[in-house]
C-alpha cells in the first residue's frame, strides 16, 4: 500500500519531519536522520564564522540532494525579521518551501499569531511556500490557510518541553477543517506522543528535541519513525469506539 | 600603497582592497561562494551575481548559511 502525502507539489513518503539542531556531533545528526528515515530536516540560518571559515558544515554531514532542507526562521520575533532570513534561506539553498515561525516570547517560544500572519501574507506574495508553526487554534490555522501557508503546523506542547500533546482537541478540530497538511511540529516528548498526533489524522510530525536529547538519539529516532508510522496506520484502519464498561472477548456461548 | 575601502561583515568592520567583487569578498574570507548567501544593505545579491556585483565603500554585509536547527 502506497501511503504517500503531498506539500506544495513534493511527494513524501516519510510523515517525520525532523530538526538537526542539539546534536552532539554532526555525525551523530546524520546517523539519526537516516534512522529515522525523514526525507525532510528543518535547518537554521545564521551568520557563517568568518574567524573560522574552514569549520565543517552540516551541508557536508547531511546531503541536501538526497534529503529536503526546509530553513526555519526559530529565534525570530517580528514578521520582518523572519521574512529577511526566509530571502537569505532562499538565495542560499535556491527554493521556496520553507518553515515559518515567528515567536512571541522566549520564556515559552509561544508563537506571535499577529506577526506569523502578517509574515505567511508577505511570503506568498513573494513566491515562497510556507509551512508555519501555530498556536493549536483552529481560527488561527483557517486563517494561516486562507493567507497561503501550504502546510499547518500547530505546537502539540511549548517547544523543546517534550510534554507531549496537550490538547488532542483543537489538533483535531484543525485536522478536520484543514485543506492543507497539517503537521504538529514542538512538544513531542517520546514515541507515544508521535503515535497520538498520527492517530489525531495529522499528516505529520516535526521534532527535533525529542530525539537529540534522547540518551540514544539514533535509537530514539528509529522508535519514532515506527511510531510515526504504527499511529499513521491506526488512524488509516479505524480505531475501535470506546465503552465506559467491559466488553468480553470471548464469546459467553458454550460456557461449561 | 593600495587602496582600501572600510565595510561591515556580519557586524564587524573590515577593511578591503578597493575595486573587489562580492565574489572576492568572500573567498577572501574564506568561504566558498556557492555555499552561501549574501545580503548587501538589506538587499540580496542573488548568487549568479556575486561576481559583477562591486563592494563599495560603507558597505554592510550579512553572509549566511545553513545551520543546524529544529
Amino acid at each position: 500500500m502506497s501511503d504517500t502525502w503531498s506539500v506544495a507539489g513534493r511527494t513524501f513518503t516519510s510523515r517525520l519531519i525532523v530538526g538537526t539542531g542539539k546534536y552532539k556531533s554532526f555525525e551523530q545528526n546524520a546517523a539519526a536522520v537516516e534512522a529515522s528515515g525523514a526525507q525532510i530536516v528543518t535547518v537554521a540560518v545564521r551568520r557563517v564564522n568568518i574567524s573560522d571559515p574552514g569549520q565543517p558544515m552540516l551541508t557536508d554531514f547531511i546531503d541536501p540532494k538526497t534529503v529536503t532542507y526546509l530553513p526555519n526562521t526559530a529565534g525570530c520575533f517580528t514578521a520582518a525579521d523572519a521574512v529577511r532570513t526566509l530571502r537569505l534561506a532562499r538565495e542560499a539553498g535556491g527554493w521556496e518551501l520553507v518553515k515559518l515561525e515567528v515567536l512571541g516570547e522566549a520564556k515559552t517560544l509561544y508563537p506571535d499569531m499577529r506577526e506569523t500572519l502578517k509574515a505567511t501574507e508577505t511570503l506568498v506574495a513573494e513566491g515562497f511556500k510556507p509551512m508555519v508553526y501555530c498556536v493549536d487554534d483552529p481560527i488561527a490555522a483557517r486563517q494561516l490557510e486562507e493567507a497561503g501557508a501550504v502546510a499547518i503546523m500547530p505546537l502539540g506542547a511549548p517547544i523543546g518541553s517534550g510534554l507531549g500533546i496537550q490538547n488532542r482537541v483543537t489538533i483535531r478540530l484543525i485536522v478536520e477543517g484543514a485543506g492543507v497538511p497539517v503537521l504538529v511540529d514542538a512538544g513531542v516528548g517520546t514515541a507515544s506522543d508521535a503515535a497520538v498526533a498520527m492517530e489525531l489524522g495529522c499528516d505529520g510530525v516535526l521534532m527535533n528535541t525529542a530525539i537529540a536529547e534522547a540518551k540514544d538519539p539514533i535509537v530514539m529516532a528509529r522508535a519514532m519513525k515506527l511510531a510515526v508510522e504504527s499511529g499513521r496506520l491506526a488512524y488509516l484502519a479505524g480505531r475501535m469506539g470506546q465503552r465506559r464498561y467491559a466488553d468480553p472477548s470471548s464469546p459467553l456461548a458454550g460456557l461449561i | 600603497m593600495q587602496e582600501t575601502i572600510s565595510i561591515r561583515v556580519n557586524g564587524a568592520h573590515r577593511r578591503v582592497a578597493a575595486g573587489i567583487s562580492v565574489a572576492d569578498l568572500a573567498r577572501e574570507l574564506g568561504l566558498e561562494p556557492a555555499k552561501v548567501a549574501v545580503e548587501r544593505n538589506l538587499e540580496i545579491v542573488p548568487r549568479s551575481t556575486l561576481a559583477q556585483v562591486a563592494v563599495e565603500d560603507g558597505d554592510d554585509y550579512e553572509i549566511v548559511t545553513f545551520v543546524g536547527g529544529g
